[in-house]
């Protein structure tokens, strides 16, 4: 075992039907790094960040974050991983549309336990940070979908994680927006130092990172 | 702020954001829950309260003696019994009295003739306060003393005519009692009821105080030796067990009711639970990815339900306080049924034990309901779940029909246990399992009912996408129906119930009413031979059959059953199964269905009768049904009876008239052939006058049940209201597409009523169905183990297409106006939205 944060060996994964998505992925993340993976539509990309979530299991391989191999651990400590170790930023956005932006931005703060008003301090800097000033206590259905997306940025970091997981996160995005968006996204990664992997089909997206990657049916190659 | 306080919090904001989105659909599960919590504890506290009215009431008459001796029929005991029951050890004082039912004016007045000086050792608060401070007026045998209630009008020094039997004396009111409250009760000297209403020898009971620190136990065992046949020992124990007893069934039975109106409210919550978790599917698949646990999902949905019950629970006791002070100021205690005949009404007892208790059922139902769907949300998978948005539906998945076999099956088997206590435990378990396996199986129904549907195809695109939709997606419509068809149920079981017994009481009322005109005196029994041959030689009589009711008691833990004194008795009602002769020299009786259920009895048993101060065996020749007497009746031959007791008085009287005789002329010659004494307290009635003044009873005493079977269907249609409500908007996307392909917004509206008018149609069916098969446990476990009576099923089939046409119309209709609000919104939007 090395020192990455994430560490990928020989993963393989299969659909439900049977039909093999990706044959061997291997893949180190080191703390800090920020690498893009591109590749075509149902190649997998999404899937590879479920397995690097737990929210998945590989069907051969390994996956370790920390050193800590996945498979090793139960549901819930799984979920205690992601809990204090991971930041998600969708394609959707996800936010829930019955909690204000700042809940929205504090929740992972209160699943680790953090003081309700402390949270919602630090989402209150985190939307500021976002350009979503004074708007803490706004509900989803007042804002566009640049907007929201900068909300999920704000939430991915909010818990200052070890490792940002970005699925497609301009794909519902008009260009201008999806521009500024990963402007965002970007110096935010940058400022926290947190390491991210981003699946993207976007070319300018994808030359914002240290590493941009391709992946197979074979596995990952460069891009 | 507690660790777990804050390990709350991200439930807690969940919880608040969801409750501030939608607060029709938390309003409808908890209101659901207050309804049931109400109706529950409003008809507890109503039969609490007139039930402790009631034995206040008996108490009274009783005085607060530690132990009585009473006679078990009529004929009372000899009085030679006192002087040996004073001097046993272990008692310290005996008081001796002479129970007499009583007219004064026309109203009934428990008359009790006692010995002062007695009384005032044993009874104190039975003792009278004379008006004019004439200590002696006690003793003397012109004076009579009245309750305030027995009063009525009258003042104290007045002279007032008492009858009892048909015997009137003429008293001096001379005070009034004031340990009474607000019972009818007088007092008079026992000497004076002895010999002014021919009870010379005779006493009725014995009140006994017991020696300071004596063995209870012992004195009852040495009491009972001494007792000759004809008198029982009883205690306040007794009394309250023998009150208890007599509406015990009555009582259950309408709480039970009352929970219906819960148990369609656990539906309700499940259905509302189930509608959310599914539509915020991608909200728990969030909290998942950012790392929540099962157990913090679950505890969520649970949590839920826990707020929906503690508020519904409140706002239920409150709520259910304040139908009980209504009702009992608008109704009476008895609800209609006759079962406490105080007169007035009974003040509210207020009983916490019983709060809390429907307070937690109400939280129990809450989380029964949330159990499932708490259940489902935490089953979902992240990335699934993220990716689909929520909508998860698979036609190619057959629901699953085990579970809902199962829930039957078991409910059967409990249905064919016996009862608890005489309570149908196991016949209200089964109600629950029955209809929780109707409930599962709706998917599978829904499924088989529409498959013929499904496999034609429609040019309208209205009807097409409806069946597609509800065949490919039985689950939702499960959910929707869930509470509809649990309340339909339980009404269709509860009218194919009352239907069977009405029906039944109406054919037996048919059989045991043969002639043209029935004459009663109340209870009372003023007619001697003189006057039976008076009244039988009336003009236009053609023949009279008179009888007598008197009480009898087999049990003294029991109610006291009717001895029912007519001629032929074994053959006059109708027989249930075989009836044999009683063998020569025996005397032969029949026993009514409760009485043989109550009793354990059997054609061929014998029981001992204590009857003119001997203990009397009677050979039981058959059974007979009895919807009148629920303590129970034996029927006498009036030639034995007479024989036995000597006691040849009669109070009813079965009168067939000469052919074109008019009824009202011979009712009009009855009562002036009659001394007014005895025409003052009777009453005639044409047979059909009361057959419908016995029908009308028995509706006035269904009638609570009819209002609670209302609220349950008030309490589900709203359940289907919301939920077809909710599932609707949540389906905004899916219409804002149909509106990109062409289909417009009128189709939709009409594809929504169409769906809806399946879904009653299938929850109608489905509700019937069922109802049928609870009304089964009903009539046939319930009733028989509860009030020792059994009926004939009688479906009433207007009713069952009514109930399902009403259901088809409401169900379209509601899920067409939440359609139209639907397809209001923008389509281009609505395709657009994400959640």
């Amino acid at each position: 075992m090395n020192g990455n944060l994430l560490a990928l060996s020989h993963v393989a994964k299969s659909v439900p039907g049977g039909r093999l998505l990706f044959g061997d992925v291997s893949l180190d993340l080191a703390a800090g790094e920020f690498v893009a993976i591109m590749g075509e539509s149902g190649v997998g990309k999404s899937t590879l960040l479920n397995l690097v979530a737990g929210l998945d299991a590989p069907d051969r391989g390994t996956v370790a974050l920390d050193g800590t191999l996945l498979d090793t651990l139960g549901e819930d400590a799984r979920a205690a991983l992601r809990r204090r170790r991971i930041g998600f930023v969708f394609q959707a956005f996800h936010i829930l549309p019955h909690l204000t932006l700042g809940q929205n931005v504090g929740l992972p703060l209160v699943l680790l336990r953090a003081p309700p008003r402390a949270a919602i301090a630090r989402a209150t800097d985190l939307l500021a940070a976002v350009g979503l000033a004074g708007r803490e206590g706004d509900y989803p259905s007042q804002l566009s979908g640049g907007e929201l997306q900068r909300v999920a940025i704000a939430r991915a970091i909010a818990h200052r994680p070890a490792l940002i997981l970005a699925d497609e996160p301009t794909g519902n995005l008009d260009p201008d927006t999806a521009a500024r968006v990963l402007d965002l996204l970007v110096a935010q990664i940058r400022e926290t130092g947190a390491a991210a992997l981003l699946v993207t089909h976007s070319e300018v997206a994808a030359a914002a990172a240290d590493r941009v990657l391709r992946l197979t049916a074979d596995g990952l190659v460069a891009a | 702020m507690t660790a777990a306080w804050r390990a709350a919090t991200a439930p807690r904001w969940m919880i608040a954001g969801e409750w501030h989105a939608h607060p029709v659909r938390i309003a409808t599960a908890v209101i659901a829950i207050a309804i049931g919590v109400a109706l529950g504890f409003a008809v507890h506290l109503v039969n609490a309260s007139a039930l402790d009215r009631f034995a206040r009431g008996l108490a009274t008459v009783n005085g607060g003696a530690d132990l009585r001796i009473e006679t078990t029929s009529r004929q009372g005991i000899g009085e030679n019994l006192y002087p040996r029951i004073a001097r046993l050890p272990g008692i310290a004082a005996a008081s001796p009295v002479v129970v007499l039912h009583a007219r004064i004016g026309g109203m009934p007045v428990d008359l009790l003739g006692l010995d002062a000086l007695r009384a005032a050792q044993v009874t104190p608060t039975l003792l009278p306060r004379p008006g004019a401070g004439d200590p002696m007026a006690v003793f003397d045998p012109q004076s009579l003393f009245l309750s305030h209630a027995a009063l009525a009008g009258h003042r104290v020094g007045e002279r007032i005519i008492v009858v009892v039997d048909g015997r009137a004396q003429s008293f001096t009111i001379a005070g009034s009692l004031p340990g009474a409250q607000a019972r009818a009760l007088g007092m008079i000297d026992i000497a004076a009821a002895q010999s002014r209403f021919a009870r010379l020898g005779t006493i009725d009971r014995i009140d006994l105080k017991l020696a300071h620190g004596a063995d209870t136990g012992r004195i009852r065992a040495t009491l009972n030796a001494a007792l000759p046949p004809g008198a029982i020992l009883a205690g306040t124990a007794d009394d309250a067990d023998r009150t208890d007893a007599l509406s015990r069934a009555y009582r259950v039975n309408l709480d039970m009711l009352a929970l219906v109106a819960l148990l369609t409210g656990a539906f309700l919550v499940y259905s509302a639970q189930a509608l959310s978790v599914a539509r915020r599917g991608p909200h728990f698949a969030l909290l998942r990815v950012l790392g929540a646990d099962r157990r913090m999902v679950t505890g969520q949905v649970l949590a839920e339900g826990l707020v929906f019950g503690v508020i519904g629970a409140a706002v239920g006791i409150g709520l259910g306080l304040g139908i009980a002070m209504l009702v009992l100021r608008l109704v009476g205690g008895d609800l209609g049924s006759g079962y406490f005949s105080a007169g007035d009404v009974p003040p509210l007892v207020f009983a916490p034990g019983a709060a809390a208790g429907f307070a937690a059922l109400g939280i129990a139902t809450a989380l029964i309901g949330s159990l499932v769907p708490a259940r489902t949300a935490a089953r979902i998978a992240p990335a699934v779940a993220l990716k689909n948005l929520g909508d998860a539906i698979d036609p190619r998945r057959t629901p699953a029909i085990l579970p809902a076999v199962s829930l039957a099956g078991v409910g059967v088997a409990a249905a064919l246990m016996p009862a608890v206590g005489g309570i149908a435990l196991f016949g209200y378990l089964s109600i629950g399992l029955l209809l929780a396996g109707g409930v599962a199986a709706m998917p599978w129904l829904a499924r088989a009912l529409l498959a013929p549907l499904a496999r034609r195809h429609f040019v309208s695109p209205a009807i097409e996408l409806a069946v597609r939709r509800l065949w490919g997606a039985p689950s939702q419509a499960a959910v929707a129906l869930s509470g509809i068809v649990a309340s339909v149920g339980l009404m269709i079981a509860m009218a194919v119930m009352v239907a069977s017994f009405r029906g039944s009481v109406d054919e037996w009322l048919g059989q045991i009413l043969p002639a043209d005109l029935y004459l009663t005196a109340g209870g009372d029994a003023p007619f001697d031979p003189t006057a039976q041959r008076a009244l039988a030689g009336v003009a236009g009589v053609r023949h009279v059959v008179f009888s007598v009711q008197r009480p009898i008691a087999l049990a003294p833990d029991r109610p006291a059953l009717a001895l029912v004194v007519r001629p032929d008795a074994a053959s006059a009602y109708p027989s249930l199964g075989r009836r044999i002769a009683a063998p020569p020299g025996r005397i032969g009786i029949g026993v009514s269905e409760p009485a043989a259920r109550l009793y354990q009895l059997a054609p061929g048993a014998t029981v001992a009768l204590p009857l003119g101060g001997h203990r009397v065996l009677a050979f039981v020749t058959g059974i007979f049904r009895d919807y009148a007497r629920q303590a129970g009746a034996i029927a006498i031959d009036s030639t034995t009876y007479d024989q036995l007791t000597g006691d040849t008085h009669r109070g009813d009287a079965a009168i067939d008239i000469r052919p074109g005789a008019d009824p009202a002329t011979v009712i009009a010659a009855i009562h002036r052939r009659l001394p007014p004494l005895i025409a003052d307290t009777i009453q005639i009635l044409p047979v059909a006058a009361l057959r419908q003044r016995a029908l009308a009873i028995f509706d006035r005493s269904f009638a609570i049940t009819y209002g609670l079977e209302a609220v349950a269907i008030l309490v589900g249609l709203a359940g289907v209201a919301a939920t077809a409500s909710a599932q609707t908007m949540a389906r905004t996307r899916e219409f804002g597409m149909l509106r990109h392909l062409g289909v417009t917004r009128r189709q939709i509206v009409a594809m929504l009523g169409i769906e809806g008018a399946l879904l009653g149609l299938v929850g109608g069916i489905a509700g019937v169905g069922l109802g049928c098969g609870v009304a089964q446990v009903l009539i046939r476990v319930i009733n028989p183990q509860s009030f020792n009576w059994t009926m004939d099923t009688r479906t009433p089939l207007g009713l069952l297409a009514g109930v399902v046409l009403a259901l088809i119309v409401a169900s379209a209709i509601t899920a067409m106006l939440a359609g139209r609000s639907a397809v209001s919104v923008d389509a281009v939007r609505a395709v657009r939205e994400d959640w």
